[in-house]
């Protein structure tokens, strides 16, 4: 039905066919903006003047781009195992959870202890709570996809059980945790900046965004020059295959699931320990699900992982100066921007490649004048 | 008779919370069945109730209201299918990309067009499904036990209610007692078989595909037209999982899907109903936890303690006719 497409040149499936993808989302989306009556144009200067204009701006998009690196890595992690984990948005609630019991019940710990403990606590609590679909999987051969969008919810019940019933502060009317005690925070760059006599203005942007590059940078290294990464993404590959070469697949699904969920935890140490510093009802607000995105838009890959977040923290810092500009153009658009990078760059990623393809094979087969 | 008048009050309200998870639970075993996953009925639910109060508005009937909001998510229906047929994508991304585009689209424009976050104004009468009053209402709701029951239950409904519950026996007949039922199936379980006997498997999934979009498209449009008479972002509010879920849970059967999504429905009043209330022993009702009854309750299924839920073979599975 169909002539077989001769494979494209590397440079093309690496970066062209992506760039095109993208831009398809950002295109569609600017119709959306024009249907709605504003000029996307002007739209997009205002957002990339909030996003980058000033510091302050700067701040907040690598803020926010870290929490996108790290559910990005969970989502992506999983992807080379063959595995769809829609509940980074759970797990990065739990373990949220996890850095808060911490530190709030480890006062004991000196100094910067405390952060250590609720860090490997949040990376724990994540790392649990996506065991239990992980586990499902492999063994009980329950589908994925379907338990950690059940587990999502039921992260939800539990979450607000525990803040509106148990872990309130007596006598508060908001569902949140007392403060933590400062050294359990993240220390935030205009503080520590401050030491060194340098003046940035005051944004949530702290020390975890390093913690997620190294994560970046151990995601690479894992997946690719370890045995174990060989192992994940043969099973992802061929499951079959990988039986016949001695690797267990029900190993991979768990252990993928494992620091999947370990990786959707740097999330919380990102927005409770460097920001919030107390724990708060719905803290994730969807960032788990931006991770889906920002993982298809990356390729995987955790360069492609960090530039993704990035432009998504842009997104979502200009996108607040966007609606205060532009009433009309509410933070919602930054949801239909996400689904139609989702759609453009997951989805329909070979939707371009045919005609690119004979695109790049009429230019090449043109005779020499 | 107490007790018998306030049961038939929680189940009636629940019965009308099981509607828009009845009608998208039916929406997504059509699909199912054919081989398409289908994850993002909870867009969709959104663009209905979105697409189906802007033209009630616009228009001041509640067809035109219908019938837009069916065509809307139709439209939505035939994106997935698209994907998930001729470009042989990953199903579940071109689900998530649907709930994505779907949530922030509705909010979006319903925020640009009626500049209250997002919400409508309360629609007029004549711009919602009103309740039908049976014959002879007053005169039987006197009878004891059949009177509530008639009074409450049977009369008394909006005529997407109704609809959902004749959907149900139609869904069943026709997968069950037609060619296209059968063939549909056998296209959810092994389409090379269906493509061998000269029938088209692209054919049927999209068919699948609209018939699915129509009836998670009325589930918006009841949750829109009848249940409140506006629309407001996000105001599905896992719906569309739930009946997911009930899906799962009643292992892609029509009338395990009903009696599953009445269960959910029923689960979700008596969490209304217990709000606030104290009870011996316990203390005060924990309300999450019957909320999130039904997602565990299908965690539960899925991991095989009790019973097995196997889905058709096919789903999810692109069709790739050179192999």
């Amino acid at each position: 039905m169909s002539a077989p497409l001769k494979p494209l040149p590397q440079w093309a499936d690496v970066a062209l066919i992506p760039l095109v993808n993208v831009a398809a989302a950002f295109l569609i989306s600017g119709l959306v903006v024009l249907a709605i009556g504003e000029n996307p144009l002007e739209a997009v200067q205002i957002l990339i003047t909030g996003a980058l204009g000033d510091l302050e701006g700067v701040g907040f998009t690598l803020y926010y781009a870290t929490s996108f690196i790290f559910t990005g890595l969970a989502v992506a992690l999983c992807f080379h195992a063959g595995l769809f984990n829609i509940g980074v948005e759970g797990q990065a609630y739990i373990a949220g959870l996890g850095a808060a019991l911490a530190a709030l019940h480890l006062g004991f710990l000196p100094g910067y202890g405390l952060a250590v403990a609720a860090i490997v606590a949040a990376a724990v609590f994540g790392a649990a709570f996506a065991a239990i679909p992980g586990y499902l999987q492999a063994y009980r051969d329950s589908h994925i996809v379907i338990t950690t969008i059940m587990f999502n919810y039921i992260a939800s019940a539990i979450m607000g059980y525990l803040l509106v019933n148990v872990m309130r502060v007596p006598g508060q009317m908001n569902a949140e945790t007392a403060q933590f005690p400062p050294n359990a925070w993240a220390p935030q760059f205009h503080v520590i900046l401050a030491h060194f006599g340098v003046q940035w203005p005051v944004t949530p942007f702290n020390l975890s965004f390093l913690l997620a590059l190294a994560a970046a940078w151990v995601v690479w290294l894992l997946i690719w020059r370890t045995r174990l990464g060989y192992e994940i993404r043969t099973v992802g590959a061929n499951p079959t295959a990988a039986v016949y070469g001695g690797i267990s697949p029900k190993r991979v699904v768990i252990v993928s699931t494992l620091l999947s969920g370990a990786l959707a935890g740097g999330m919380a140490v990102n927005v409770i320990l460097g920001e919030e510093h107390r724990l708060i009802l719905e803290y994730t607000a969807g960032f788990g699900f931006v991770g889906i995105a920002v993982a298809l838009m990356g390729r995987a890959h955790p360069v492609g992982i960090i530039l993704a977040a990035i432009l998504f923290g842009m997104l979502y810092q200009g996108g607040a100066e966007l609606a205060f500009d532009k009433p009309k153009i509410s933070r919602d658009m930054i949801v239909v921007i996400q689904g139609l990078v989702v759609l453009f760059a997951g989805a329909l990623e070979h939707m371009f490649r045919r005609p690119v393809a004979t695109l790049l094979a009429r230019r090449t087969t043109q005779p020499p004048i | 008779m107490e007790w018998f008048d306030a049961f038939i009050v929680v189940f009636a309200s629940g019965m009308r919370l099981a509607i828009p998870l009845i009608l998208a639970c039916v929406a997504g075993l059509w699909s199912e069945r054919s081989g398409v996953v289908d994850i993002g009925l909870e867009g969709k639910i959104l663009v209905g109730a979105f697409a189906s109060a802007a033209g009630a508005f616009f228009s001041g009937s509640a067809w035109v209201g219908l019938a837009v909001g069916v065509a809307a998510t139709v439209l939505f229906s035939l994106i997935h299918g698209y994907a998930s047929i001729d470009q042989r994508a990953n199903q579940i991304v071109s689900g998530t990309a649907i709930n994505m585009v779907a949530d922030g689209l509705t909010a979006l424009l319903g925020n640009a067009i009626w500049q209250q976050g997002g919400r409508t104004p309360q629609l007029p009468p004549e711009a919602q499904f009103r309740a039908i009053a049976w014959p002879f209402e007053p005169e039987i709701a006197r009878i004891p036990i059949l009177g509530p029951i008639y009074d409450r239950l049977i009369s008394g409904n909006d005529i997407i209610t109704y609809v959902a519950f004749l959907i149900v026996p139609l869904t069943w007949w026709a997968l069950y007692r037609t060619r296209f039922g059968l063939r549909l199936r056998a296209v959810g379980e092994n389409p090379a078989a269906v493509d061998t006997a000269g029938i088209s498997v692209r054919a049927l999934r999209y068919s699948a595909v609209v018939i699915c979009g129509v009836l998670v498209g009325l589930a918006g449009v009841y949750l829109a037209l009848a249940q409140t008479g506006y629309f407001q972002p996000h105001m599905s509010a896992g719906r569309g999982f739930i009946a997911l879920a009930a899906l799962v849970f009643a292992k892609w059967r029509p009338w395990p899907a009903l009696a599953t999504c009445l269960l959910f429905g029923f689960l979700d009043a008596v969490a209304i109903r217990m709000q606030g209330m104290e009870l011996p022993v316990i203390g005060p009702v924990p309300v999450q936890a019957i909320e999130a009854l039904p997602y565990v309750l299908t965690v539960v299924l899925l991991a095989g303690f009790i019973g097995k839920a196997i889905p058709p073979r096919a789903s999810g599975i692109p069709y790739v006719k050179e192999r």
